[in-house]
């Protein structure tokens, strides 16, 4: 049903991610599916990484510890933004077209009121993407 | 290395560069949390106290307000007048030290890595150096300051050239040329290579430690090799926090004032009231624009409008520089660049100058003025400037955007003086400038000397409002990465909270009448920042001296 799963993944909050990164793996297993961690980072040195090359390295990493501890084809693509802030959406919609995924697994915060103005990325990827979308409250 | 194929996103590797090994962790003193439906990632302290002490500073101002008049409205002219010599030579150096930089090895060095690609193309990235610090200044200074220099009455002539007009408002004709040349020269000397060096400084100093070093995006990391380890203690809050400060008053004060000139300009044109109501919408809208810019961001917001405002400004100079005649203004232009390359020695030396009312009141408020704004357009600078080496980065951010100012000056300044020339008792120029001196309606005055004077003068107040927004945004930004400790993806409220901060306390100096002390106490903010740009100087070739060229 689905070839390669697209899981954008915070490298600063991995510990939110739990339930999305298990649920992940586990549709993976299911239809047979590559996973493709993305990563969205800024030019400028962050918690996670002093650059960008840096941070790809760490999301590297990241995939292969996942695929080797869950047992999952898995791997990295990492997108620079020159604004994350307001520009993220933007990025994980073009990570779909990159990646080549049909599914998108990504962790969400429960809707408050702030989402009637500014709308939660797992809506906005879902009501623009070709692929389907799979939002995991946390 | 990243593995290129599974990373594609990454647009090149970054290649060698010399990270500093520290163990401050960014965001490591950052308060993460919820305000009810708002997160926050804010650094303490540096967020707390600089917006505390600046809502102290806006009470100060308010109630205690002839004595803040009087305390800061002496200390600024106190401070220019006192430190002249040291304003000038330290803007001397900072020219020298770019031009230096440009010929020596280090010029090969790239921001961002040896591998690293530009973030912007040259037109985006030349939009925003203009928009964010210098844009109105030039609409507001562009005719007012050459005109002020070729008529004074007031005895502020640049090194004492001798004042064509007669007392009696004609000309006198011998002494015509030289004021014309001198006009220019000692504008150009204010708007050329010395601003712009001060802004380079900054600017390099942080992308070479954010970048290069691996430091966050915040003015304490330039003091590394300085301070080492303490830059992220209370050192480095006091300079963060004093970056914040210059920056929010700096822009909170340009825009009160600059709502008055808009309003002035608006009655001046239309005939719109000038009055506390006009100037408090017009703020409101600006603020409400520029949070609809830093909401859409950096690539979506500040560089869409910014490129905007360049490609407008372009066309109202063209149109100036046609419809004032061509010949005419290309004569300035030369005759500009040449007195101020023949007068900058003598407009730069400090010592033994008999015309100190140009000086002292002019240049040393201007480099001070600069210094103060420096750290707002050095960051922003330093933030879409990855990707260049620091050759390409000098010339670009320090000789072509002086020569861009020098055409500017020539035609707006060489367009009001032909003005003046061509009919010294009509020229609304001259009514404006010298018989009674009205700064803001200075540009009006000028394009009324020209055809099509109600559609330019439209465009010229659409101009000077969107060039507040554009420095109103990017200030937010900059404030607001400092106040996250360095951070760029702090939550949106935050932006929208200083945005929202600028334009409020804008309003309420406004309609308190703290305007001119705190605008006067910004630019005395220049003395300690200039000592922090010498020292900047000194990082830049320490940090260099390490990279790989």
């Amino acid at each position: 049903m689905f070839n390669r799963i697209m899981a954008p993944v915070d490298l600063a909050h991995t510990e939110t991610l739990g339930k999305a990164l298990m649920v992940t793996a586990d549709m993976a297993r299911q239809y047979g599916a590559g996973v493709v961690y993305v990563g969205v980072t800024a030019a400028t040195p962050g918690k996670v990484a002093h650059n960008p090359a840096e941070f790809a390295e760490k999301l590297d990493a990241f995939a292969k510890s996942q695929a080797l501890t869950l047992g999952i084809a898995a791997e990295a693509h990492a997108v620079v933004s020159h604004d994350p802030t307001t520009d993220v959406d933007d990025a994980l919609l073009k990570a779909v077209g990159e990646t080549g995924a049909d599914l998108v697994v990504m962790a969400s915060h429960v809707p408050g009121l702030t989402e009637y103005i500014w709308p939660s990325n797992g809506g906005k990827i879902a009501s623009h993407s070709s692929a389907s979308v799979f939002v995991v409250r946390d | 290395m990243a593995d290129d194929t599974t990373n594609q996103g990454i647009p090149e590797p970054e290649g060698a560069v010399d990270i500093i090994e520290t163990d401050f962790e960014i965001g490591q003193d950052n308060i993460e949390g919820q305000v009810g439906p708002f997160g926050f990632d804010i650094h303490n302290p540096v967020f707390m106290i600089s917006g505390l002490s600046i809502v102290a500073f806006v009470f100060y101002a308010l109630v205690f307000r002839e004595q803040a008049t009087e305390a800061f409205g002496a200390l600024r002219p106190w401070l220019t007048s006192t430190f002249d010599w040291f304003f000038l030579w330290s803007a001397n150096i900072f020219v020298l030290f770019c031009l230096v930089l440009i010929v020596s090895p280090w010029g090969g060095v790239r921001i961002g890595g040896t591998e690293a690609q530009p973030d912007y193309s040259y037109a985006g990235w030349f939009a925003m150096l203009f928009a964010a610090g210098m844009g109105i200044g030039l609409m507001f200074f562009g005719v007012l300051e050459p005109v002020y220099y070729f008529g004074t009455p007031w005895g502020d002539e640049p090194l004492g050239v001798v004042r064509p007009l007669a007392e009696d408002g004609t000309l006198i004709e011998e002494n015509i040329e030289p004021a014309r040349r001198m006009a220019l020269a000692a504008t150009i000397y204010h708007w050329g290579l010395h601003p712009w060096a001060i802004y380079a400084i900054v600017a390099l100093a942080l992308a070479l430690f954010t970048y290069n070093k691996g430091l966050p995006l915040t003015i304490r990391s330039a003091f590394y090799p300085l301070l080492g380890e303490r830059v992220w203690g209370w050192w480095g809050h006091v300079i963060d926090t004093l970056a914040v400060f210059a920056t929010l008053f700096g822009l909170a004060t340009s825009l009160g004032f600059g709502a008055q000139q808009a309003n002035a300009g608006l009655e001046h044109v239309y005939g719109i009231p000038n009055n506390i109501t006009v100037q408090v919408i017009l703020i409101t809208a600006i603020t409400a624009v520029a949070l609809g810019s830093v909401l859409r961001g950096l690539d979506g917001g500040v560089k869409v409008l910014s490129e905007v405002n360049m490609i407008v400004a372009a066309l109202l100079l063209l149109f100036v520089f046609l419809a004032a005649g061509p010949g005419g203004i290309l004569g300035d232009f030369v005759g500009g660049l040449g007195g101020y390359a023949a007068e900058i020695f003598a407009l730069s030396n400090p010592h033994g100058r008999e015309d100190t009312g140009y000086m002292q009141g002019w240049t040393s408020f201007y480099w001070a003025w600069w210094i103060s704004w420096s750290p707002f357009v050095g960051m922003f600078i330093a933030r879409v400037s990855r990707g260049r080496t620091v050759r390409e980065f000098v010339v670009c951010v320090l000789l072509i955007p002086s020569l861009v100012c020098v055409l500017w000056m020539a035609t707006f300044g060489g367009a009001a003086i032909e003005q003046v020339i061509t009919d010294p008792a009509g020229s609304a120029v001259k009514a404006q400038v010298i018989d009674t001196y009205n700064p803001p309606i200075s540009l009006f005055a000028m394009l009324e000397g020209l055809p099509l004077a109600a559609i330019t003068s439209t465009i010229a107040i659409i101009l000077v409002v969107v060039f507040f927004v554009t420095s109103s945004d990017s200030g937010s930004l900059v404030i607001d990465t400092i106040t996250a400790g360095g951070k760029i993806d702090a939550p949106l409220p935050q932006r929208v909270f200083w945005c929202t901060f600028e334009g409020a306390v804008a309003i309420v100096l406004l309609l308190g009448g703290g305007l001119g002390a705190l605008q006067a106490m910004v630019i005395s903010t220049g003395l300690p920042f200039t000592v922090v740009l010498l020292l900047m100087c000194w990082a830049i070739l320490k940090g260099l001296m390490a990279e790989k060229r």
